[in-house]
Order: structure tokens, then sequence, then C-alpha cells
């Protein structure tokens, strides 16, 4: 940081303590929910639901061949697969955000071209598991599922419109180096990698089982009353397939590599919880943030061509650290924010905010920025107002 | 010898580079290590997932972290 970047830091600081609103009722009330909300994310969601998706996270990072995925996006690659693989394969590829762009360009210049590379780009950091999941937990499987289905529709759609609008500028290709694929070490039997994810899937999925509503026993509660036993015997059948079946170095990467997301994500969480508790109020009714909730319900509330709208245009330009979409949105939901807003906002906040639209704009230039820009938030909203609609 | 660090900066990429700091160390060679950080120039190299690493201009890995010991490996048999 330089001299001169200090100084600022030091004068807004001043600066916040000297307009702190310290007497104000409201600001406190503010304080108190957004503290209060930190807590029950505490208790309710971050060891059982996190702590097994960063390992799951982790061992895509390090145990999926990136090389098979990379192979469908190449210069070679026919066009019926790369727009489906590149829709989906956020989730092998994207785990590491600082990977998409490169990865993004040499696909637009030198792979598979404008249309997967796009598809590739707008799925990336929507369809990740660990946003999948979050998204699945605290807002509901309904959303999760909705978030899923929609990017990776999306993306295919969104990538064949750009090849569409765009394809009389797609003759003229880069010739140069040829493409490197990635290593791919040798690894186990796939049935072996299979058991092994399904052993992870299963425990994150049991150990957060939920209780039954009131009164609805039957197959559900005796799983729910099962979920410790289940889950102990899912954890025992990984660690003998870990002694097993992995190499020391390789469970030293693995650790490595889910240590680093949650060094990466649990920060920018806290920090995102922190802001909606404050913003958008606690948990419990009559924990106000500072954002009057009748100015949400206007904006957002129902299911309204407008508030699905006014939620893809937010979204698109505004920027969420990674995993922060999820609080927000929680908060917002909580303040009377509709379920199609909320999907709309889903669908198009990941994908874009203003400082990725400049870095997008320096690989493809004004003209297929702004038709992006436009699809993605012309999408989002129709999607938000079908979502809204269903029963 | 010129060994070359390709990507945008990110966690990996600095962890790479001081895997390859320590591997010019173990394998005593003498070399360049350099930061390749620049989007279009990675793309241009042919590499689709970073970090990737290049000894003498030739991409030995891409897409994760080898260890210390593998990249002396490859600078010993670039030396000899």
């Amino acid at each position: 940081m330089s001299e001169r970047a200090k100084l600022a830091v030091m004068l807004g600081v001043f600066a916040t303590f000297w307009f702190l609103p310290v007497g104000s009722e409201r600001f406190f009330e503010a304080v108190r929910a957004s503290l209060s909300l930190a807590k029950w994310y505490a208790q309710e969601h971050v060891l059982l639901c996190l702590v097994p998706a960063f390992f799951i996270a982790g061992a895509i990072a390090v145990f999926v061949s990136q090389g098979a995925v990379i192979r469908y996006l190449g210069p070679g690659a026919k066009k019926r697969f790369a727009y489906p693989v590149a829709a989906v394969s956020g989730v092998i590829l994207a785990v590491c955000s600082c990977t998409v762009l490169p990865l993004f360009a040499s696909i637009h210049k030198r792979g598979a071209g404008l249309g997967p590379a796009i598809a590739f780009l707008y799925s990336g950091p929507a369809i990740n598991v660990l946003a999948i999941i979050l998204t699945a937990r605290i807002l509901g499987p309904e959303l999760g599922i909705a978030r899923a289905v929609g990017a990776i529709a999306f993306a295919v759609v969104i990538g064949l419109a750009m090849h569409l609008a765009f394809r009389h500028e797609e003759a003229a290709r880069e010739a140069a180096a040829a493409l490197v694929l990635p290593d791919d070490r040798p690894a186990r039997a796939l049935w072996q990698d299979a058991l092994y994810f399904a052993s992870l899937v299963g425990i994150l999925v049991f150990a957060n089982w939920g209780a039954p509503r009131d009164g609805d026993g039957g197959w559900w509660g005796a799983v729910h009353g099962l979920r410790w036993v289940i889950t102990g015997a899912l954890a025992l059948g990984l660690a003998a397939m870990l002694l097993r079946w992995f190499e020391r170095d390789e469970l030293a990467g693995w650790v490595d590599a889910s240590w680093g997301f949650a060094k990466q994500i649990m920060p920018l969480l806290l920090g995102g919880v922190l802001v909606a508790g404050f913003l958008l109020g606690g948990p419990a009714s009559g924990e106000r943030g500072v954002i009057p909730e009748a100015w949400i319900a206007q904006a957002v509330g129902g299911n309204s061509l407008s508030a699905n709208f006014v939620a893809s245009f937010v979204g698109a330009f505004m920027y969420f650290a990674t995993l922060t979409e999820v609080p927000i949105l929680e908060g917002l939901l909580r303040s009377g924010m509709g379920k199609g807003p909320a999907l709309a906002l889903l669908l198009a906040g990941p994908a874009l905010s203003l400082p990725n639209m400049l870095v997008i704009r320096s690989v493809l230039g004004n003209r297929k920025t702004a038709v992006f820009i436009v699809l993605v938030i012309t999408l989002s909203t129709i999607a938000g107002v079908i979502f809204g609609a269903l029963p | 010898m010129r060994i070359e660090v390709l990507g945008s900066g990110c966690a990996k990429c600095q962890r790479l580079y001081a895997e390859a700091e320590r591997a010019v160390a173990e394998a005593g060679v003498a070399a360049d290590l350099v930061k390749v950080e620049d989007v279009p120039s990675i793309v241009a190299r042919g590499v689709m997932l970073t970090p990737a690493l290049a000894v003498d201009g030739r991409i030995v890995s891409s897409g994760r972290v080898p260890s210390a010991s593998e990249i002396a490996g490859w600078l010993r048999e670039a030396a000899a």
C-alpha cells in the first residue's frame, strides 16, 4: 500500500467515526441485528454444511481430471458437445475465480470459440459446488435447484445467442503455439472415485438432514432420527477408502486445497453476513436493519415485471464477493422480496458485476460486452417472472 | 536457464512461484525466475489452465502446483 493510500484510509476511518450516529437507536438496532444474524449463521450453517462443502470443493480441485473437460473446449471440439460441457464445466474448472478469465480468453481466441467461451464465463461463478450447496442450505432446495438449472440453461442459450449475433467475426482466429492440455495424473478406477465422491456428498446431505415438519413422521422423520448413524457409517467408509486407495501426498494436496477454500471464503462470508444483517435486519422478527422493509417490498416485492427487472439490473451491476450473495439475498427475502426476483438476482448477480464487465470488455470489446449484459439482464428478468408465477 | 510462472496472480500462482524458487535452490542450477501475469500473453502461449510452468520456453505443467522436488527434476533434465 502506498503512503498516499494509507493516508486516505486513515482519513476514511476518521470520517467514519466523526459521523458515526452513536446516539441513534436505529443504528444500534442494526448493529444488534447484524451480530444476531452472524450468531445465527455460526449456530446453524457453518460446521455441518460448509466443512463438508469445502472438502468436496477441494476434492474436485485435486482429483477430477481437468484435461478431460478442456478437451471438449479446445479448437477441434464439436459444437454440440462444447456448449453443454462449457455450461457445466464451472463445477470442475471454476474452483479458483482467477482461473476463469485466462480460460475464458483462451476458449474464445484459441479454442471452441465465442459461444462456448461465453457459456463458460456465465455459468462458472454461478454453479460452483460451494455456491449451489450454500444456496440450497440457506435459501431452500427450491431456489438452489432453480439456480443450478437456470444457470446451466442460460449459459447455453446466452452462448448460442452470442455466437449467432457475432458469427461473421468469428472466422479470423489466431494461429499460434499449440494448446497445452493441463496435466493429468494417474488415478484410481472410476468406480473408486465415484464411491469416494458419493460418500463425501452423502456426509454433507445426511449431516444436514432437517427435522420433519411437526407431526409429519414417515421415512423423512426416520432418516432424521438415524442421521448421525448414517453420517458416522459414511465417515467410516470414507476413512477406509482414504487409507487404502490414496497416497499420502494426494491426501495432503486434498487437505491443502480444502483449507485454501476455507481461508478464501470464510472471511468473505462473515463480512457478507455482517453487512446483510446491518442493512436488512436479523433472523428474528423485529430485528430491523437500516434499510426499511417497506422500500424492499416496494422495489422487489411480489412478482411484477418491474420487481424482476430491478432485481436483475441491480444484480448485474453490483459486485458480490464469492458467496456473499447468499446472506444478502436471505436478508432481502426476509424483508419481503418475492421468490421470482430472488432467482432473477441469483442468475444475473454472480456472473456479472461492474468490475468484471470492465475485464470482459478488455477481451471482447464494447459491442459484444454490451450485448452480453443486455442478454443476461433480459433473460434473468424473464426467468424470475416465470419462477415467481410457479405455485 | 529461464523459468516462467504463468498465471494471473492468484494464490495458486504464488504457491507455484515459491515452489519453483525452492526447486532452483534444490537443483543448484543458475536460473532466471519470472512471472507472466498478463492474460493475453498467457493465452498466446497456449495455456488454458493456470497456473502453468515453463522451463526454457517449454510448458512443463499446467493447471496444478507441482512440488519443488518434481520441478527440480525438470530443471536437472533441462540443464543436462
